[in-house]
């Protein structure tokens, strides 16, 4: 077992536990941190996977502006403290972990045809996720894609300001 | 070769994000989960990515601004809802019910 798998498992496993530990918290307030702590190993197992780019984005984007607009509005609704438990009951639970299981395996079983079908080599470090090549794609092939994306966070802009303003 | 260990993991963490979309009855946590889901998908994107070209990532980037777009409509709602009914409970939320 050589050193990057090594490190892998460690950031899987450190990501794992913090998404259990995030849908299993009482208070949003620890969901959210633990959540920001699963974003974080991600973004180690990107590197790992040589896309640095989108690490270094990962890292920017969801665990600096999406988890603090999170944060934001907690606060801002005033859920800090830890309230009565918000998880189902026996029922709920049963069967939440049932369907859960059952997609696990679903997946899993998804994973070994895949990983067989994909098995060619691993291109060289220059071909991946620096910002060289995956800027050249994104404004050459998948130009009017990133276009649009700019109307959708335009949408999006506008869509927020008038869900959450009292008063236009 | 990281695409079998990164797959497995990526299975595991979207399975624990609809676990937390199921078990949970608070709007803002069950919408982490779908944040949590979202990174899913997108590590196997970059896992693919390895293998079969670097235009996997350039959707990672583009489930990123949607999901940026989504967090940003999605807590004005929550906001919105929240003004209205003083509760973030999805028990309690249930205007649409017949």
């Amino acid at each position: 077992m050589d050193g990057t798998l090594i490190i892998f498992w460690a950031f899987a496993g450190l990501a794992v536990t913090s998404a259990l530990a995030c849908i299993t918290r009482r208070s949003p307030v620890a969901s959210a941190l633990w959540l920001v702590v699963t974003l974080f190993s991600l973004a180690a197992l990107f590197v790992l996977l040589d896309a640095q780019f989108i690490a270094v984005l990962q890292v920017l984007v969801y665990a600096g502006a999406i988890m603090v607009l999170f944060l934001f509005v907690i606060m801002l609704l005033n859920l800090g403290g830890a309230g009565p438990t918000d998880l189902k009951g026996p029922l709920g639970l049963g069967v939440g972990v049932l369907l859960a299981g059952l997609l696990l395996v679903q997946l899993l079983v998804l994973r070994q045809a895949a990983a067989a079908s994909a098995g060619g080599a691993v291109r060289p470090a220059a071909e991946q996720g620096m910002i060289p090549p995956v800027a050249r794609l994104l404004f050459t092939a998948y130009l009017v894609p990133f276009e649009i994306t700019s109307m959708l966070l335009l949408a999006a802009l506008v869509g927020a300001v008038v869900l959450a303003k009292r008063k236009l | 070769m990281l695409l079998g260990p990164a797959l497995t993991v990526s299975a595991v963490l979207f399975a624990v994000g609809v676990l937390g979309v199921l078990l949970r009855r608070n709007a803002i946590v069950i919408f982490m989960c779908v944040e949590l889901m979202l990174n899913a998908a997108n590590l196997t994107f970059v896992a693919f990515a390895q293998q079969l070209g670097v235009a996997g990532q350039i959707f990672v980037f583009f489930v990123m601004a949607v999901a940026a777009a989504e967090a940003a409509v999605g807590l004005a709602i929550i906001l919105a809802v929240y003004r209205h009914r003083h509760t973030l409970d999805l028990q309690n939320i249930n205007l649409l019910k017949g």
